[in-house]
C-alpha cells in the first residue's frame, strides 16, 4: 500500500522534495531516507513542497527537526511551501514557524536560496 | 483506525476541522503506544472505545478511550517542553503528547487496571 511518496526535483542548487499522501509514523522513514540521501550527497538547500500532502503527524515534523541542525551547519536550510490549511495548522500549533520559513509558493522558497547565492551578504 | 474514528466523530456531529484534530490526536496516542508501550511488538493489542457522554458545561462530549497492555507511561513524571527552548536546542521527538493536548479539550492518563493502561481523550461538541 503506497500511502506516501517523495518526489525529488532539482532547480539550480536547490533540491525540491514533493510530498504526497499521508505522512505519519508509518511513512516518516521514507522522508527520512530522502533527507539522508541529500545530506550524504552534500545537498543542503532543500525546499519541501507540501501541495499534495493530505495529512501530517508529529512523526513527520520530527523528521524535519532531525535534519535541520546538520543542514544549517552546512550553510543550507530546509524551507517549506504550499501547505494546505490543515497541514499548516499542525505546524502552527507546535510553533514551527519560529524555526522554519514557510512560503505560500515553491517559487518564492526556491528564490530565497537563489537570491542568497547571487548576492552573498 | 483513522477512518473508524473520524467517521464516528462526523456521525456525532463534529465539523471537518474538529474531525481532523480528533483523528490526529488518536494517531499520536496510538503511535506512542506502539513505540513506547509495545516497543514495536506487532502482537500488542490496542483497544479503542468511542462514546458520546454528557459534559458539564457543554451539551455533549466525545470520549475516546484507548487501552493497551504494554509498558505503562508515568504521566506524573512528564512535563511539557517549552517550545522556544525546544527549537533553540533543535530537539526532536516528544511532540506527540504536546499535540494531543493542543488538539483535544482533555487528555487523561487513567490508572492502570491490572495490566491495562488507559488514555482518555475528550473533545467537546460545540452546542
Amino acid at each position: 500500500m503506497s500511502e506516501f511518496s517523495v518526489g525529488i526535483r532539482q532547480q539550480d542548487t536547490v533540491s525540491i522534495l514533493e510530498l504526497k499522501g499521508y505522512l505519519d509514523a508509518h511513512t516518516a522513514p521514507e522522508l527520512e531516507k530522502a533527507f539522508q540521501k541529500h545530506l550524504n550527497e552534500a545537498r543542503y538547500n532543500i525546499v519541501v513542497n507540501f501541495s499534495d500532502l493530505s495529512y501530517i503527524s508529529s512523526a513527520g515534523l520530527g523528521v524535519l527537526m532531525q535534519f535541520i541542525e546538520d543542514v544549517r551547519k552546512n550553510d543550507g536550510d530546509i524551507k517549506l511551501s504550499n501547505m494546505s490549511t490543515r497541514v499548516y495548522n499542525v505546524f502552527d500549533l507546535l510553533g514551527f514557524p519560529m524555526l522554519y520559513e514557510i512560503f505560500k509558493d515553491e517559487e518564492e522558497a526556491v528564490g530565497k536560496f537563489l537570491n542568497k547565492s547571487e548576492n552573498p551578504s | 483506525m483513522r477512518t473508524f474514528v473520524s467517521d464516528a466523530a462526523r456521525q456525532y456531529g463534529f465539523g471537518e476541522g474538529d474531525v481532523g484534530k480528533i483523528e490526529l490526536a488518536i494517531d499520536e496516542a496510538c503511535t506512542n503506544i506502539i513505540k513506547h508501550a509495545y516497543r514495536y511488538n506487532p502482537d500488542g493489542i490496542i483497544e479503542i472505545r468511542l462514546s458520546m457522554q454528557p459534559g458539564p458545561d457543554h451539551n455533549r462530549k466525545f470520549v475516546v478511550e484507548i487501552h493497551d497492555s504494554g509498558i505503562s507511561f508515568d504521566s506524573s513524571k512528564y512535563s511539557a517542553p517549552d517550545m522556544t527552548e525546544y527549537f533553540k536546542k533543535l530537539r526532536h521527538g516528544g511532540l506527540g503528547i504536546v499535540l494531543m493536548k493542543k488538539l483535544m479539550d482533555e487528555v487523561e492518563y487513567g490508572p492502570s487496571v491490572g495490566d491495562r493502561n488507559t488514555i482518555r481523550l475528550i473533545k467537546y461538541l460545540p452546542a
